[in-house]
C-alpha cells in the first residue's frame, strides 16, 4: 500500500499536480501580503478587511451570501468556465506542437461571429432549433478553425513567426467582425436605445440545451456548455496521448528537424495544430454566445476579449495537460468570483482575483525547479532511509512538511 | 502633409522604443513577452508622479519639466518590474514566456487594484496633459512638420534610439550582450558574465518599456492611464520581428506602421495635398478598413522577407554553466 503511494507521488502527473498546488498556496499568500501592505498603506481600509478578505477570496461563489446566492453565482461560474476551458485547451494543444498560440483573441471572436450570425439569421420553429443551434456551433468553430490556419501557412510554408501573424490576425479579426456587424445591422439588439450588443440568440429561438441545469441553480445562465467543455477536453486527451496524430504533433513540438527526419510531414502538423487550436477558441466563443444570455459586443475593434487571453495562464497553470486545464480554468473563475465578492463585502476590489493569478502565474513558471527540487527531495530521502524502518520514514517525512 | 508627419510621429515614437526595449533583452537571450505589462506599469507609474506633481503645485507648474521626471520615473518603474522577469529567467531559469505573460497580467492587475482604491474609478488622468505640447506656429513652413505641435519626448526618443543603438554595435558591451543571445557558452568561455549582461539587457529592456508606455499614455491616449496600452507591446513585439531584430529594420517598420496606423485615425479629415478635399473620405470606405490595412501590409511584407528573418540563436533557453 505504502509503496504503491510513493510510485503515485513518484509519477510526473502528481509531481505536476503537486507543483501547481504549491504555485497556488505561494500565489494566494503573496496575494494576501498584498492586501495587508494595501490595508496598512491606506487609510481607506480597515485591516480587519485584510483578514476577512483571505477568507472571502478562498470561498468563491460560497462567500456570495445566502444559499440563492450561492446557487446562482455558482452556475454562473460553471458557464463562464466553458470558454476558458475551450481557450485554455487551444493555448494547450498549440504548445504542445511547439507553437505559441497568442491568437486565441483572434480566434474567439471569429467564432462568436460565425455562431451568432447562424444562429440569428436561420428562421426557426421548435422542431429545429435544436439543430440550428448545432449548425450554429459547427459554423463558429470553423470560422475559428480557418483563422487559426492563416498563422499555421504562414509558419509552415514562410517560416514567420506565429507569434506576429497571431497578433496581427487578432486585430484584423477584432476589426472584420465589427466590420461585418456595422453592416448587419438586422443582428443588433436596438432594445432601449442601446446599440452596442448584438441581439441574444433565443431572439431567434436558439439557445444552448439547460437540461434542467437552471433549475439546479436558479436565476443563472449554466447551460450543457460546460460538459460539452470537458467532454471535448477528453477528447483532446485522448488525441494527444492515445492516437498516432497525438504523437506527431508532440513530436513536433519535441524537435521538428527530428520529426521530419523520422518521416512525418512536420508542415501539415504545424498547420493542423493551429487550425485545432483556433477550432478549440472558437467552440469556446460559440458556446459563450450561443448560451442566451451573453450579448456580443460587437463593436470590437479596440479591445480584445479577456477569455483569449485568459486561456494562457489556463494552460500554463495546468502545465498544457487537456484534463489539468479543466481544472485551472473551473479554479480561475472561482478566484474570479471570490473577487467580485471582495469587491461587494470590503474595500478592496475586484482586480485583487487577478493580481492573486498573475503571482500564481509567475510561480508557475519555476515548475521545473519545484518539480525539480520535489525529486531530489526523493532521492535523498531514499537514501537517508533505505537501511531504516519505516517509521522513521514517516518521521521524515513529517520532519520536511 | 504636415498633419501627417506630425501624427505618425505621435504613432511611431512609443512603438519604436518599446520596440528597441524587446531587440535589448532579446539580443541578451530573454524573450520579453512582457512588454506590454512593463509598459502599463510604466505608464501607470508616470502618470500618478504627473497626478502627484499637479495636484501638488509643484515646479511652478512646469509642464515640460513634469513630463521629463515623469518620463524617467516612468524609466525607472520599468526597469524595477522587468526585475521580476529577469530573476524568474535568469537566476530559476524559469520558462521566459511563463514568467513574461505573468508579468502582462500583473501589471494591468496591480495598477488597476491600486488606482481604483486611490480615485474610486478605474483611471488615472494627468489633468493637464494637453500642455506636454510645444507649440511653435510662427516657424517656418518647411520647420512645422517637426518642430511645431511636438512633444519633448520625440526628441528625446529619437536621440537614446540612436546612442542606444550604437551602443549595441559599436561598444564591446554591445557585443558582450549580442554574444550572449547567439552562443552564452562561447561567451563565458572567453570571460563575459552571461548573467550580468542579461540582466543589463532584459533592465534596460524594462526602463525602455516603461517609458514607451508612459509616452503612450501622455500622446496617444491623451493623458489617461486605464490599465491598457491597446495592446501597444505585443504591436511592438510584432515590430522588432518585423525589424529582424535590427535598430534600423524596426525604426523603418514603426514609419511604416505608424504612418498605416496614423491613416486610420485621421483619414476622415486627411487632406494630402491642400486642396481643401479629404480624398480618402470620398472613397466612402468604413473606418473598419484603414484599421486592417496595417496588419495585413506587415504581414505581407513578412510573407515576402522572411527568408531573412533570423531570431538570436539562444534566447529562450536558460543558460546553464554546466551545460555544453
Amino acid at each position: 500500500m505504502k509503496n504503491k503511494f510513493k510510485s503515485l507521488l513518484d509519477s510526473a502527473g502528481m509531481k505536476s499536480v503537486i507543483s501547481s498546488l504549491l504555485c497556488i498556496v505561494a500565489g494566494i499568500l503573496v496575494g494576501w501580503i498584498v492586501l495587508l501592505i494595501l490595508a496598512l498603506t491606506s487609510d481607506k481600509i480597515p485591516i480587519s478587511d485584510a483578514f476577512r478578505g483571505l477568507g472571502i477570496i478562498l470561498a468563491g461563489p460560497f462567500a456570495s451570501g445566502g444559499l440563492r446566492n450561492i446557487a446562482f453565482v455558482l452556475g454562473d461560474m460553471f458557464f463562464e468556465s466553458a470558454p476558458l476551458l475551450l481557450t485554455g485547451l487551444s493555448v494547450a494543444i498549440a504548445f504542445k506542437t511547439g507553437l505559441f498560440n497568442i491568437g486565441a483573441p483572434g480566434q474567439y471572436l471569429m467564432g462568436a461571429m460565425g455562431s451568432v450570425i447562424v444562429a440569428l439569421s436561420i428562421p426557426t420553429t421548435p422542431k429545429n432549433a435544436f439543430w440550428v443551434w448545432l449548425l450554429a456551433l459547427v459554423v463558429g468553430m470553423l470560422c475559428g478553425m480557418i483563422w487559426g490556419l492563416i498563422p499555421g501557412i504562414f509558419k509552415a510554408f514562410l517560416n514567420v513567426n506565429e507569434v506576429i501573424v497571431c497578433i496581427m490576425s487578432n486585430w484584423i479579426a477584432a476589426n472584420i467582425v465589427s466590420w461585418v456587424f456595422a453592416n448587419n445591422k438586422q443582428f443588433i439588439n436596438t432594445a432601449g436605445g442601446k446599440t452596442a450588443y448584438t441581439l441574444p440568440t433565443t431572439a431567434n429561438g436558439v439557445s444552448t440545451p439547460k437540461l434542467g441545469l437552471d433549475k439546479l441553480f436558479p436565476g443563472s445562465n449554466i447551460d450543457i456548455g460546460i460538459f460539452i467543455a470537458v467532454l471535448i477536453a477528453v477528447g483532446i486527451f485522448i488525441l494527444m496521448n492515445k492516437t498516432t496524430l497525438g504523437y506527431e504533433l508532440k513530436a513536433c513540438g519535441h524537435n521538428k528537424n527530428a520529426a521530419k527526419y523520422a518521416g512525418m510531414n512536420e508542415k501539415r502538423n504545424i498547420m493542423l495544430s493551429m487550425a485545432i487550436a483556433g477550432g478549440l477558441a472558437a467552440i469556446g466563443a460559440s458556446l459563450y454566445y450561443l448560451n442566451g444570455g451573453a450579448e456580443l459586443a460587437w463593436n470590437t475593434y479596440g479591445k480584445l476579449p479577456d477569455n483569449g487571453f485568459n486561456g494562457i495562464p489556463v494552460a500554463l497553470l495546468a502545465s498544457n495537460n487537456p484534463i489539468g486545464v479543466i481544472f485551472s480554468s473551473i479554479f480561475l473563475r472561482f478566484i474570479d468570483k471570490g473577487g467580485y465578492n471582495l469587491a461587494g463585502f470590503t474595500a478592496y476590489n475586484e482586480y485583487v482575483s487577478d493580481l492573486i493569478i498573475a503571482v500564481i502565474i509567475y510561480f508557475a513558471g519555476f515548475s521545473k525547479l519545484i518539480k525539480d527540487m520535489i525529486s531530489r527531495r526523493k532521492v535523498k530521502q531514499a537514501e537517508v532511509v533505505a537501511p531504516d524502518d519505516g517509521e522513521k520514514e514517516t518521521k521524515k517525512e513529517e520532519e520536511d512538511k | 502633409m504636415t498633419f501627417l508627419i506630425q501624427q505618425t510621429l505621435i504613432y511611431t515614437i512609443p512603438l519604436m522604443i518599446v520596440a528597441l526595449a524587446g531587440v535589448f533583452a532579446e539580443r541578451s537571450g530573454i524573450i520579453n513577452i512582457a512588454l506590454d505589462g512593463i509598459m502599463i506599469f510604466g505608464s501607470f507609474v508616470g502618470a500618478l508622479s504627473v497626478y502627484i506633481m499637479q495636484s501638488g503645485d509643484m515646479l511652478g507648474g512646469n509642464t515640460q519639466l513634469m513630463y521629463v521626471i515623469a518620463m524617467i520615473v516612468a524609466a525607472a518603474a520599468g526597469a524595477l518590474f522587468s526585475l521580476l522577469l529577469s530573476f524568474s529567467a535568469i537566476n530559476l531559469k524559469a520558462d521566459q514566456t511563463i514568467g513574461g505573460t505573468a508579468l502582462n497580467m500583473l501589471a494591468p492587475a496591480l495598477t488597476l487594484l491600486i488606482v481604483k482604491i486611490v480615485s474610486m474609478q478605474d483611471r488615472l488622468s494627468m489633468p493637464k496633459a494637453l500642455g506636454f505640447i510645444i507649440s511653435n506656429p510662427d516657424i517656418k513652413p518647411v520647420f512645422k512638420p517637426f518642430f511645431d505641435k511636438m512633444f519633448i519626448s520625440t526628441y528625446i526618443v529619437i536621440a537614446l534610439f540612436i546612442i542606444l543603438s550604437i551602443f549595441l554595435y559599436t561598444t564591446k558591451y554591445g557585443l558582450r550582450l549580442r554574444a550572449c543571445g547567439e552562443h552564452p557558452q562561447a561567451a563565458d568561455s572567453v570571460g563575459i558574465n552571461v548573467y550580468k549582461m542579461r540582466y543589463l539587457g532584459t533592465t534596460i529592456s524594462g526602463a525602455l518599456a516603461g517609458l514607451g508606455g508612459y509616452i503612450y499614455i501622455a500622446t496617444i491616449a491623451s493623458g489617461t492611464a486605464e490599465g491598457t496600452v491597446a495592446g501597444m507591446g505585443f504591436l511592438a513585439l510584432a515590430i522588432m520581428i518585423f525589424g529582424n531584430w535590427k535598430p534600423l529594420g524596426i525604426a523603418l517598420g514603426s514609419l511604416l506602421f505608424g504612418l498605416l496606423k496614423c491613416i486610420g485615425a485621421t483619414y476622415a479629415s486627411l487632406d494630402i495635398n491642400g486642396d481643401g478635399i479629404c480624398a480618402l473620405k470620398e472613397l466612402g470606405l468604413p473606418i473598419y478598413f484603414y484599421n486592417i490595412i496595417p496588419y495585413v501590409v506587415v504581414l505581407l511584407v513578412l510573407a515576402f522577407a522572411s527568408n531573412k528573418s533570423r531570431a538570436p540563436k539562444a534566447e529562450g533557453i536558460p543558460y546553464d554553466k554546466g551545460q555544453r
